[in-house]
């Protein structure tokens, strides 16, 4: 049986979900729109059934395109996605309002269950709600109550799946129907129908033991305080940062260590030949391609899960909405834009929580502008090489403030471009806010690794695909070349390194140079040099900007290779010599100011990262906006780096 | 003079009257703004930002410009 799970947004839908099917989950698409179908499994003995879980919603009519689903799916019969049977979670809290979606559901003659949730939050409030009561105005319902945190209920709702109440045509009310259409008049008409009848039934659900005046939550006072509620957030933030920048890295040496080690063996252990280098060059450094990224975004998931379900999130949204709006952003786009300072790729999966799609597809197209941490190896190289060390103005270090000039043009063209998007991208939904401010609570620790649990997991199946693909292309372009081209070289070497007396790892650090520059990738490096010139970059260059597009740490290791010196792995002595060093053909050095400055703000702005760009599709679900971004950082990055060479050259 | 929710001080205990029309105004009814609800306004978001109301015990959080669509009257029993 397929089984679809509905209700209003923090009703505890999720823990009814996570009660019911344990760890047997799993998320695929609804076809159409870009939520995510998370479906699992209940077993009540024997018996198997499929449940899907919907977005939350108000009603049953679409306020957003993804709320779309909800309506289609139920609405008619003959839809992929139509269940046998619906599980609706009603907030005991909030009876009145909860009651107009279950009432709606309702009258769809679906089998169906309403399980009274968060029965103890109401009697917190002083409110009880008269279950027999609810059931004799839903006869054909099953009603469960349920304190879904405490698992409490979970043996009932079990009961009551399995021994469905058949439907036979009992509705909420005579004179109200479903609006049959969209029409926004007549889904007005039902709206206020079915309230006006909830108010006059509600006085025999609900009994108010004792009405108490609910004061002002005290910790709202300060959580939304002018001074206070930003420097809170703020304060978090840091916290927030200092853990991912700490304990993230660990793991991170550990993987990248870990695929390094693994492929150098695989590498000796095997037979040498193209299926060897396949495997110990092209897929293993690409699965630990994948594999690195999953500490930083286990790390920032828990965080974010921490603030969603403390309920503080919320509150962030509340004091940031106006600060954002006039960039076409959204109070929920402070999430994903911070994060993106770590690493866009998580940065871009929790834009999901931005139910406006225009706002969430600006925060996501603007999103990998924010300087992420995979910038800062290429940025150290380069800042050493041509700005010098010098102080300023009696404590100001250049070196660290071109540093800092460069996050702060990431943040401000993120800004910018964000602006100028929310002028061109057309919706035909306006953007509201209109968001429940759910009351504070304490995490629970299984809601949170569910959800660190499914992001790793989404990011690693559907993202990973093509980040491997990508970086077996790249592997094969940079390790072949036109028919025995890379030979000729590799003769070369083997004389001169008898006449000149080469140490093993000298011959290496050649043949590896000497490869490159005769792959396909060598030869694509050299074929863009006309287009590089007017930034100052020579085909070495070149080859560095297309490696780098695997992500753009890979800048540094593939100029080393270039240069052909060893990567000591720390401060890069030798390759900062070895660029120091290059001239043109005239006699100047390459690496001039304007040419170091040109390449950073070239890396500030151009999509260099197919992680992103792989993630970005599965968040959209068409390649066409990853495509539009990678054009417009592109475009924009090679401008910026044109005007700057000419400004300082 | 018509009152707005938009304009109501904090703390304030008001009565929903009627709804202006707008694309919003089924969504504002489904979050429980009803005809005849009462509500309280809670606190505001700085610089001008939204403004958070009591509905039924829940904390609904509104733009100014969404609020400025709720007609209400003050409510004089409390």
């Amino acid at each position: 049986m397929k089984i679809a799970l509905l209700g209003n947004p923090n009703t505890g839908k999720s823990t009814v979900f996570n009660m019911l099917t344990g760890m047997r989950q799993h998320v695929g698409n609804f076809p159409g729109v870009t939520v995510d179908k998370k479906t699992g499994i209940i077993e009540i003995g024997e018996e198997k059934h499929e449940l899907v879980d919907f977005p939350g919603t108000y009603s049953l009519y679409p306020r957003s395109k993804d709320e779309e689903i909800v309506y289609t799916s139920l609405c008619d019969p003959a839809n992929s996605e139509y269940p046998d049977a619906v599980i609706v979670i009603v907030d005991a809290s909030n009876l009145e309002r909860n009651l107009l979606f279950f009432s709606q559901v309702y009258d769809l003659q679906i089998p169906i269950i309403l399980v009274l949730n968060m029965t103890d939050l109401a009697h917190k409030q002083n409110k009880k709600v008269d279950v027999k009561a609810l059931q004799d105005i839903f006869p054909e319902a099953s009603v469960v109550e349920s304190i879904a945190r405490i698992k409490s209920g979970k043996n009932q709702l079990f009961y009551a799946i399995s021994s469905l109440k058949e439907r036979k045509g009992h509705i909420f009310h005579k004179d109200i129907t479903v609006a049959s259409s969209l029409d926004i008049k007549e889904q007005e008409q039902d709206t206020e129908k079915r309230f006006l009848h909830i108010k006059s039934i509600i006085g025999n659900l609900e009994s108010v033991i004792e009405k108490t005046d609910r004061p002002a939550n005290k910790w709202d006072k300060i959580l939304v305080h002018p001074v206070f509620g930003y420097l809170i957030f703020a304060a978090i933030l840091l916290i927030i940062f200092q853990f991912i920048y700490v304990f993230a890295t660990i793991p991170m040496d550990l993987i990248d260590g870990f695929f390094a080690s693994f492929s150098q063996w695989m590498a000796q252990s095997l037979p040498e030949g193209v299926l060897t280098d396949l495997l110990s060059q092209g897929i293993i450094p690409g699965i630990g391609g994948i594999a690195i990224f999953i500490p930083q975004i286990a790390l920032l998931f828990f965080f974010i899960a921490i603030l969603e379900e403390t309920g503080y999130l919320s509150r962030v949204v509340f004091i940031m909405d106006k600060l954002l709006r006039p960039f076409g952003l959204n109070g929920k786009s402070v999430v994903p834009l911070l994060s993106s300072v770590a690493c866009a790729i998580p940065g871009i999966m929790s834009a999901r929580t931005i139910s406006d799609w225009k706002e969430r597809l600006i925060t996501i197209l603007v999103a990998p502008l924010m300087s992420c941490s995979a910038r800062i190896p290429v940025y150290t190289v380069l800042i050493a090489l041509v700005i010098p060390n010098k102080t300023v103005f009696g404590f100001m270090n250049v070196q660290g403030l071109v540093l800092f000039g460069l996050y702060a043009l990431g943040l401000v063209s993120a800004l910018g471009v964000a602006f100028l998007m929310k002028l061109f991208i057309k919706t035909k939904d306006k953007g509201f806010l209109m968001l429940e401010m759910p009351s504070y609570k304490m995490p629970r620790v299984q809601n949170i690794l569910m959800v660190v649990l499914e992001k790793v997991k989404l990011f690693v199946w559907d993202a990973g695909k093509i980040i491997l693909s990508i970086s077996i292309i790249l592997w094969a372009l940079a390790s072949f070349g036109p028919s025995g081209r890379i030979d000729e070289v590799l003769v070369a070497i083997e004389t001169e390194a008898i006449t000149e007396n080469w140490t093993d790892s000298e011959k290496n650090q050649e043949i590896a140079s000497a490869k490159l520059e005769n792959s396909y990738i060598g030869i694509l490096g050299k074929s863009i040099e006309p287009v590089i010139e007017p930034l100052g970059y020579d085909w070495k260059i070149g080859i560095s900007l297309i490696t780098s597009f695997a992500a753009r740490e890979v800048f540094v290791g593939s100029m080393a290779t270039i240069y052909a010196v060893g990567d000591d792995g720390e401060d890069n002595k030798p390759l900062l010599e070895k660029m120091r060093s290059q001239t043109r053909a005239d006699g100047s050095p390459v690496f001039t100011l304007a040419t170091g400055v040109s390449l950073m703000i070239f890396y500030v702005f151009a999509m260099q990262c197919m992680a992103t760009l792989a993630v970005v599709k599965r968040e959209t679900k068409t390649w066409k906006w990853p495509l539009i971004q990678l054009g417009y950082m592109g475009v924009l990055a090679y401008l910026a780096a044109f005007i700057t060479y000419n400004l300082l050259s | 003079m018509e009152k707005l929710l938009s304009n109501i001080k904090n703390g304030e205990h008001v009565i929903v009257r009627e709804l202006k029309n707008s694309v919003f105004k089924v969504k504002m009814m489904e979050m429980g703004l009803i005809k005849g609800k009462k509500i309280e306004v809670l606190f505001r978001a700085p610089f001008g930002g939204p403004i958070a109301i009591d509905v039924d015990g829940y904390t609904l959080s509104l733009r100014k410009d969404e609020a400025a669509l709720v007609l209400i009257d003050i409510q004089n029993d409390v």
